[in-house]
């Protein structure tokens, strides 16, 4: 019975997304495919990183940060909305546990964000050539990705009151922690002060391990970045869970 | 007797507001139960904490025998709640709503008693709409398919005929007093005394969260409120002082009110008028209703009503 609860939330939350593909996935893929053309044609002849072309070295970093991004909104714009709507009342009355809750979001969070980064991937394949050094990298990454900005997105769900405050959320939090984590560069490349401050951005290491996976070469050690995003992940389900265990701004 | 709903002790404050006040009640199986009470009495507060939404600060709230916290999934599975508010998810459609929410509470392959659902509450030709499209009756309707998806046999009814039409109303209603008959129990509010007194068996009154009146709705009547013979004399008659001549009569707008119990009192009440040199002009029986009860329990005419 509780399996069929959870398997339904999840199904529901794919199904609203699938949706509005157009919006959901198409879009995003669309704005990274824009990334690319315009950072590769500026940057092409002046930057090779790890000794790949730039364009090469760019796209996993724009798949990466696709997967972040959209399993991000996809459990938060999907609590915000039905909290100002209202229709919260019909997840929140049946027998459906508060962990079951949590994975069906954030589950389907993962799943919106590996289509929109499969899309990313395919679409910007055409214009430089890819390599897939430890595919198992790249799937481990994407996966413990998509599954922390998905938790981060619930908890963010639930504390937003208004789309307003969603939106600051996305904007002054997760937009400047995914651009300035080393998708368009190597920290290599920065001077030693924001060398020193990227490491202390936790998506840094999923860009860098993601990027592992497609080159075989990283700024920091594959385990490593591993370890970091895995506690990472655990101390933001804790929250999250803990969130819907107390009814956290869902139950009064 | 097998009881359906037991509260116990219920308080709940948010901030200065006590929205619930040691509530008792006990609904049985198969009951037609109305909670009714002015806004802001704490009904859709206490609805909100027998279907977890709200944590109740004191007390304890079963459905079925299950606690509503302790046991809260099998608790959930027996109770359907048709919420005040016209909520809806706009990205499905009628029969993807009404599928998604059998799944929830570990229903699967519903078609047939979802098609039932559609078919008794006049949705069968909505079914592929999507949500958006529907006036605010259809969504109305779709609130009361949602909370019946998953056969509960306790089914919650707050305001479920708020700004709905005729039509919906007795639609609704009829299919209701059907679950009811069918040994479903049903707990209405509504701000219809009227629908109130025809459907219900038992009413409870809540005022500033405490419940002030609790009793069947024919003892409640009785107790609160009487038949009343309302007459206007014929001009001929002038002044005829019938305050003096009979017991109770008062004069509104210029007809006389005379409130009775029995029916074998009207006619003494007429010979009385008749001797006092009243002609009769125009003449009607008013039926106790719940509006008069409510009023004066709301007003606090009687402390307390028995069944407390």
């Amino acid at each position: 019975m509780g399996y069929s609860g959870f398997y339904t939330l999840f199904y529901k939350e794919v199904l609203r997304f699938w949706k509005v593909a157009f919006q959901t996935v198409a879009a995003p893929v669309l704005t990274a495919v824009l990334y690319l053309l315009i950072f590769s044609q500026v940057l092409a002849e002046h930057v090779a990183v790890y000794g790949t072309p730039y364009a090469s070295f760019l796209i996993p970093g724009l798949v990466m940060m696709s997967v972040l991004q959209n399993a991000f909104a996809n459990s938060s714009s999907s609590l915000i909305q039905s909290k100002v709507l209202g229709s919260i009342v019909f997840v929140l009355l049946p027998p459906i546990s508060y962990r079951e809750f949590f994975a069906a979001y954030v589950l389907a969070a993962m799943v919106r964000g590996v289509v929109v980064g499969l899309g990313v991937l395919l679409a910007s394949a055409c214009f430089a050539p890819l390599m897939f050094e430890h595919p198992w990298w790249i799937a481990t990454f994407a996966l413990l990705g998509g599954a922390l900005l998905g938790s981060l997105g619930v908890i963010a769900g639930i504390w937003a009151d208004k789309f307003d405050q969603l939106a600051a959320f996305q904007n002054f939090l997760i937009m400047p922690l995914t651009f300035l984590s080393g998708v368009f560069y190597s920290i290599h490349s920065l001077p030693p002060i924001w060398r020193e401050l990227s490491r202390w951005n936790p998506v840094f290491y999923m860009i860098d391990g993601f990027r592992y996976g497609f080159f075989g070469v990283s700024d920091i050690a594959p385990w490593w970045s591993l370890s970091v995003v895995a506690s990472c992940l655990l101390a933001l389900s804790a929250l999250s869970l803990r969130l819907l265990r107390t009814g956290y701004k869902l139950r009064a | 007797m097998i009881i359906a709903i037991r509260i116990q002790q219920v308080g709940k404050r948010f901030g200065q507001t006590q929205a619930l006040d040691g509530v008792d009640l006990t609904i049985e199986q198969g009951e037609f139960f109305g909670l009714l009470g002015p806004n802001g009495a704490g009904k859709t507060t206490l609805i909100s904490a027998l279907a977890g939404l709200v944590r109740v600060d004191s007390g304890c709230l079963s459905v079925m025998g299950l606690d509503v916290q302790q046991d809260y999934q099998a608790a959930r599975r027996r109770l359907g709640v048709v919420p005040q508010e016209l909520v809806f998810d706009p990205f499905f459609s009628v029969r993807e709503t009404l599928k998604i929410q059998s799944g929830y509470f570990g229903v699967r392959n519903n078609d047939a008693w979802i098609d039932e659902i559609l078919d008794n509450l006049d949705l069968r030709s909505k079914a592929q709409a999507n949500m958006r499209t529907l006036s605010g009756g259809m969504k109305r309707r779709v609130l009361v398919a949602q909370a019946l998806v998953h056969r509960p046999p306790v089914i919650v009814l707050d305001e479920p005929t708020a700004g709905v039409d005729v039509e919906l109303r007795q639609t609704l209603w009829r299919f209701i007093r059907r679950l009811n008959a069918d040994g479903h129990t049903i707990v209405l509010t509504t701000h219809y005394l009227e629908e109130a007194e025809n459907l219900c068996t038992r009413i409870a009154m809540l005022k500033a969260g405490r419940i002030v009146a609790l009793d069947s709705t024919a003892n409640l009547l009785r107790r609160f409120s009487a038949h009343t013979l309302r007459l206007r004399l014929a001009p001929a008659a002038g002044g005829v002082a019938l305050a003096e001549c009979c017991a109770g009569a008062t004069e509104q707008g210029g007809w006389w009110l005379f409130p009775f119990d029995r029916f074998d009192e009207v006619e003494p009440l007429l010979a009385q008028i008749r001797q006092a040199g009243g002609v009769i002009a125009d003449l009607e029986i008013g039926k106790p209703d719940l509006e008069d009860v409510f009023l004066r329990v709301m007003q606090g005419q009687d402390g307390r009503a028995d069944g407390l």
